[in-house]
């Protein structure tokens, strides 16, 4: 189908290359994301979804972002302290709804409503996750 | 090292020719913005006008890396969900039409993203089938009501042809979008992403202005 020689196809690639490193001169980014969004997809749809599984990704997501030295993303803790609730651990819910306030102080209204209703349990309509 | 180095020398000013292109449209009015100065913003949940019903959870589920990144706080939205779906809200029609108040008091957020799904999802046809995803979204001060900001972006698979033929600019973004299309499961998802990229980032002419966490903060995206 093509008949591109292998010299021209490392210069496309040689070319590709340098322009990206053009295009990626604007600000570092601020947060390391690796697949949070995706896991956040996967959270909203609920099909398949197996918590134990997302709380392990997660985990190794905050690991490898110490080891780099970089920020965890707006509401990560926050939705990992939701898988932990769903999973029963709710110590570990109330820690890192406490540790998005505290990174995040923008988070501390909503954080506050979220671990007022954990405490004082009156009604609690409880979140069971089947499978 | 003259060579990529004239290439890319090259390819500036193809993009600076490129912008010059793009800021002949009116140059958007920041003063609403401005003066809201917003930190803390509250994604709904986008109400979707396309027959996919993956459309919601997965352009929701991409807002929020092109916001945070742009230096605002975004509230986290598998709790919004959940949040809403105890207090009864179970659609993204019912979510858009709670009062601004309510939202603020219970969030503690300064502004409201609503966003409109158009298009999502993957037509096939014989030649060339086209995954494309197309959003509207509007900014508003939760205190005020006012609008603060407000665009529309498109991102299809058809554009790695027309970039195909674009120059060297184009070979780039067609070879990225390549790259995203191969690891894809879910073709859709990810120009949900390109296409929120396009909608939320910043700094982008028209676009958003950069929030407070960004090193931009403070600087009105133009056009050079």
């Amino acid at each position: 189908m093509t008949s591109s020689s292998p010299a021209h196809g490392l210069a496309l690639g040689a070319c590709i290359a340098v322009l990206a490193g053009c295009a990626t001169q604007g600000p570092a980014p601020l947060y390391m994301w690796e697949a949070f969004p995706r896991q956040q997809y996967d959270a909203l749809l609920g099909v398949g979804y197996n918590p134990e599984g997302q709380i392990r990704l997660l985990e190794a997501h905050a690991e490898k972002a110490r080891g780099a030295n970089a920020a965890l993303p707006p509401g990560f803790r926050a939705h990992l302290g939701m898988l932990q609730l769903g999973a029963g651990n709710v110590d570990q819910a109330r820690e890192l709804w406490r540790a998005e306030m505290t990174v995040f102080p923008e988070s501390a209204v909503y954080m506050d409503q979220l671990l007022r209703r954990l405490d004082a349990p009156a009604k609690s309509t409880k979140t069971e996750n089947p499978g | 090292m003259t060579l990529p180095r004239q290439a890319c020398l090259a390819a500036v000013a193809g993009v600076a020719l490129l912008g010059g292109c793009a800021t002949q449209a009116p140059s958007y009015d920041y003063s609403a913005f401005l003066r809201a100065k917003p930190v803390t913003l509250l994604v709904m949940p986008p109400v979707n006008e396309s027959p996919d019903i993956k459309a919601t959870p997965s352009v929701w589920a991409q807002a929020t890396r092109p916001l945070s990144e742009a230096g605002y706080y975004v509230l986290p939205i598998t709790l919004v969900d959940e949040t809403f779906r105890q207090n009864g809200v179970s659609s993204a029609n019912d979510a858009q039409d709670i009062a601004y108040s309510k939202l603020r008091d219970f969030f503690g957020a300064d502004a409201a993203v609503y966003i409109r799904v158009k298009q999502y999802g993957t037509t096939y046809a014989v030649v060339v089938s086209d995954t494309r995803v197309a959003v509207e979204a509007r900014i508003v001060d939760l205190r005020s009501g006012e609008l603060l900001w407000e665009g529309k972006a498109v991102a299809s698979s058809a554009e790695q042809q027309q970039q195909q033929q674009g120059g060297l600019v184009g070979l780039m973004l067609a070879a990225v979008i390549m790259q995203i299309v191969g690891t894809a499961t879910d073709a859709a998802f990810n120009y949900a992403g390109i296409a929120d990229a396009r909608l939320l980032g910043a700094p982008r002419v028209n676009g958003i202005l950069p929030g407070p966490r960004s090193p931009l903060y403070g600087q009105i995206p133009t056009g050079r």
